[in-house]
């Protein structure tokens, strides 16, 4: 049954794709489309697709728009709080690796966990190991995992725990 | 209208894929590097697609995939670079306070 619906969701996906790219509904274009998703949904069934472990309820749905718009407000904010470092003359950096917990299960919601970090203030996501990430931070605030796991997981931890639980 | 939305936007972008290629020159590691890398990179990309969907509306949607395509293998690759140079044991600024990576390693 979940390798049904992964091979239904990566056809799907592949084919819009396709049909984004190629720009045209002539029927040669189409089929070949068909013939060529299905042979990879096939072949790729078993791998992680950001669809694969998603959670099909409402409140999944709903928390995926408040993350996707919680996303955005962060990556300006990394943005603005990058420039601001590289402009001032001083360099203000205090950098270092940090260790943070995540309570995350799926194994799609930890790999864009680490995506999202990497994107946003100052956060870099350098290992994974299980629940733990090792982070490099620009401007290192604390140390300790408590106090690193609550700036820098806590906000995106909070929508992916409904999307993929 | 929608013109001068589109250059503000391309303009915009510019100036934070400026900002990302200063701080590639300014910062003083590889880590805090690829850090102003990434994030002004990915901003400026997406407001300058942003600009350019203004201008060509046709083009919209396949900007839309590319920008897609960017977010996602933007910070997958930063994040394998980074690891990658964290193994091999490259040098990190003297700035750097902490490295627990390299504790639970048996480095430190």
């Amino acid at each position: 049954m979940d390798r049904a619906r992964g091979v239904i969701l990566l056809f799907a996906s592949l084919l819009v794709f396709w049909l984004v790219l190629s720009g045209t509904a002539a029927s040669d274009v189409v089929l070949v489309g068909i013939a060529a998703a299905a042979v990879i949904a096939m072949a790729f069934a078993g791998n992680l697709s950001f669809l694969a472990e998603f959670r099909a309820t409402p409140s999944a749905v709903v928390a995926a728009f408040l993350y996707v718009g919680y996303f955005a407000k962060e990556l300006v904010k990394a943005n603005l709080a990058v420039a601001r470092i590289v402009t001032s003359p001083a360099l203000p950096l205090n950098p270092g690796f940090v260790k943070v917990r995540t309570r995350l299960k799926s194994r799609v919601g930890r790999a864009l966990l680490a995506n999202s970090i990497t994107l946003t203030p100052g956060t870099l996501t350098v290992e994974m190991e299980g629940e733990w990430l090792y982070i490099h931070w620009v401007s290192v605030e604390s140390p300790e995992v408590e106090a690193a796991t609550a700036a820098i997981v806590a906000g995106f931890e909070h929508y992916l725990e409904a999307m993929y639980g | 209208m929608l013109d001068l939305v589109g250059a503000f936007l391309l303009l915009a972008g510019t100036v934070f894929l400026l900002l990302g290629g200063l701080g590639l020159v300014r910062m003083p590691d590889l880590f805090t590097r690829i850090q102003a890398g990434t994030k002004a990179t990915t901003l400026g990309t997406l407001l300058s697609l942003g600009g350019i969907a203004c201008l060509r509306p046709d083009w919209a949607l396949k900007l839309a995939v590319i920008g897609l395509f960017v977010l996602f293998t933007n910070p997958l690759s930063s994040q394998v670079l980074a690891r990658a140079a964290h193994r091999i044991g490259t040098a990190k600024a003297p700035e750097t306070a902490i490295d627990r990576l390299a504790e639970d390693k048996g480095e430190a």
